[in-house]
């Protein structure tokens, strides 16, 4: 050890989460009108403006719009006079925070806004992911997202690692537990439902909505002076498989397993996870990947099987894994996002509120 | 409230992708209904191949031949089929392992229902018909119970092999302008021309899209603007229009903005009705409807004095 060691890295923690309440169709709202009173609340929690923002990213996807650059629209919302630094990912807006964070480390800004939103409702949101596939191979078979998490479902049943049983549990338990977050759009005792793609059923599937989240960060001091019970971020890192989905073990996700460690998520145990797992089986997947006992408290707010709008899904993990930290009801959480295919691309962050 | 306007929106467009060598032998085996993997240093062979080592990111070339049969891998029982998957009736998602494959190939295999269909079980490719290298020159996979086929042991080296795909996408969209732009598009119909006021800086923005962009905060106040406004700037147009909406507008013409009386953003359209030298920054314009025009076909001079440049110059 030299007195040369360059020093820790600054602490950074999530200090406002908002989101809308995801429902079905928002016809009547634009992107913008639909975003923009989840910008409102996550500043007026702060009690910052625009102009006092350091750093904006956002993460929303063309696609689901049917538009190019539609996000250019969508930036209307947060004011960007005098003129702001921003930035945006064709991602869900869980990608949008990494950007952030990694802004934020580098000192070049002390907070951040970061939003993302989803409007499945225009398009056949099961035929809009195809196009994310391989284009030569497997984009012109039109594989929805459906099936190939069916794929992995029936994969996982062959190796004995749940039923549907198991799998109608887990989407039973998420709607029951959402009843408690306002904002989710499926909540309560829904039937399980007959199959969309057999082995999954209605019940194993993610509700088709539209939504949107916004989180603010802050470094340091100025987080504490921002929240009452800021949620430090002590680690978030993500992994991608290879994208030839045949060549993977969909029944195991070690990209999820080596984010998560090198998140940190593996050092001290976790009381939370907010996993984002669209589909029941992923949830199976993920739990294992993550070593996840019945200790931990998984997917309070009810998880993307009661609300899953594209793009916005997994930012809202982390959101919520934060917000139960500002309310001191975490010490310690996980927060994972997905993108792409059978679990492809994974995130994991990890959440601390200070000791009490 | 006016009622939300809505309208489909189709996004379509051909796809086109240039194929490496890997890809190519590959595409272009299907064509000729041979179906090649690519080994690795370590021995493993990939199908579908790939360019490069999925675990060592190794570049990898050694392209082999393997058998037309395999083994369900796992699989998924589609009732329903959606537009352009392989079969039009129910049919199951199936990843194959190919005899002589270590990874597995998805499509589809042609089966009479979800009982018929297993881990474990034996298939072989049913070609298409008509191939013409692309991934769906394998029609689907069907159920067999025969002895394996050997593979041809085929180099891979082809007389005329493909070197692109063209695959054809379409997206169907319901699309909703949302409140502010609805407002905007009826007052339209009825030849007028709204804006919407912010509360905070109380600029009017016109089109409206519900937010005002400087400040960030939603507008609702909606102003009539217009209909007559004057040029602030303006550019002359050499080159004919592609676009068969525009092959009547004869070059050059002139296209120019135009801050409509009452709006604090200028709208863009053409001028016409004064020769194309003779467009100016303050000249006074009013729009030209034509029967059943959605919009203003092009705008043309009022014959009113020149706007002062103090008048209009915040919103060049
Ligand atoms: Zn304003």
């Amino acid at each position: 050890m030299t007195s040369e060691e360059a020093p820790g890295p600054r602490d950074i923690a999530v200090v406002a989460f908002a989101q809308t309440d995801h429902r079905r169709s928002t016809a009547e709202s634009s992107e913008v009108e639909m975003v923009m009173p989840v910008l409102h609340d996550v500043l007026a929690q702060t009690g910052l403006r625009t102009a006092d923002i350091g750093f904006t990213c956002s993460g929303s996807s063309d696609y689901l719009a049917g538009r190019a650059f539609s996000f250019t629209l969508a930036l209307d919302g947060v004011g960007a006079w005098p003129p702001i630094s921003e930035s945006h990912v064709e991602m869900d807006g869980a990608w949008a925070l990494y950007e952030a964070w990694t802004k934020l480390l580098t000192g070049d800004a002390d907070t951040a806004l970061v939003y993302s939103y989803g409007k499945c409702s225009p398009g056949l949101v099961r035929d809009v992911l195809t196009r994310q596939l391989d284009p030569y191979y497997v984009a012109p078979l039109w594989p929805d997202a459906v099936a190939l998490a069916a794929l992995q479902a029936q994969a996982l049943m062959d190796a004995g690692l749940t039923d549907e049983r198991a799998l109608a549990a887990v989407g039973a338990r998420s709607r029951a537990d959402a009843t408690a977050n306002p904002h989710a759009q499926l909540k309560g005792r829904i039937p399980q439902g007959d199959h969309v793609v057999r082995p999954l059923r209605t019940g194993d599937c993610p509700p088709i909505g539209d939504g949107a989240a916004a989180v603010i960060l802050a470094a340091g001091e100025r987080a504490r002076r921002l929240c009452a019970r800021p949620a430090w971020i002590r680690g978030v890192d993500h992994r991608i498989e290879a994208h030839a989905l045949g060549v993977r073990d969909l029944t195991d996700s070690p990209s999820t397993r080596l984010a998560a460690e090198r998140a940190g998520a593996f050092e001290r145990p976790v009381d939370t996870a907010e996993l984002h797992a669209p589909f029941s089986s992923q949830e199976v997947v993920l739990r294992r990947a993550l070593r996840l006992d019945d200790s931990v408290c998984v997917n309070p707010s009810g998880g993307a099987l009661a609300a899953n709008p594209v793009m916005a899904a997994g930012l809202i993990r982390i959101g919520e894994a934060a917000a139960r930290i500002h309310r001191g009801a975490s010490d310690r959480a996980l927060a994972h996002a997905t993108s792409g295919p059978c679990l492809q691309q994974n995130l994991v962050a990890v959440l601390e509120g200070d000791p009490r | 409230m006016p009622e939300v306007l809505s309208a489909p929106l189709v996004v379509e467009f051909p796809f086109t992708r240039s194929l490496g060598p890997v890809q190519s032998a590959f595409l272009t085996g299907l064509r000729e209904r041979v179906v090649l993997g690519v080994r690795t240093t370590d021995g493993r062979t990939l199908v579908p191949p790939v360019e490069y080592d999925p675990v060592t990111a190794e570049e990898i070339r050694d392209l082999v031949e393997v058998a037309p049969t395999g083994t369900v891998t796992t699989w998924a029982w589609n009732h329903a089929p959606r537009r352009g998957q392989p079969l039009t009736t129910p049919f199951a998602w199936v990843l194959v392992r190919l005899d002589g494959a270590d990874t597995a190939l998805l499509h589809a295999l042609d089966a009479p229902g979800p009982d018929a269909v297993r881990t474990g079980m034996r298939v072989r490719v049913r070609w298409a018909a008509e191939r013409t290298g692309a991934i769906t020159d394998i029609a689907c996979f069907e159920p067999y119970e025969g002895e394996a086929v050997a593979p041809g042991g085929h180099s891979g080296a082809f007389a005329d092999p493909l070197t692109g795909i063209v695959a054809p996408a379409r997206l169907d969209y319901t699309y909703s302008p949302g409140r502010a732009q609805s407002a905007y598009i009826h007052a339209l119909s009825e030849r007028r021309t709204v804006g919407e006021r912010c509360p905070s800086c109380r600029k009017v923005y016109v089109p409206p899209r519900g937010a005002c962009p400087t400040c960030g905060v939603a507008t609702a106040e909606q102003v009539e603007v217009g209909p007559r406004g004057t040029v602030t700037t303006f550019c002359i147009v050499n080159i004919k229009a592609a676009h068969t909406a525009n092959l009547d507008i004869e070059v050059p013409y002139v296209y120019a903005h135009i801050a409509l009386d009452g709006a604090d953003l200028a709208l863009h359209a053409r001028i016409g009705g004064i020769p194309y030298d003779q467009v100016r920054m303050g000249l006074r314009v009013e729009p030209v409807w034509t029967e059943g025009a959605r919009y203003p076909d092009h705008y043309r001079p009022t014959g009113e004095p020149d706007a002062d440049y103090e008048t209009y110059k915040e919103l060049l």
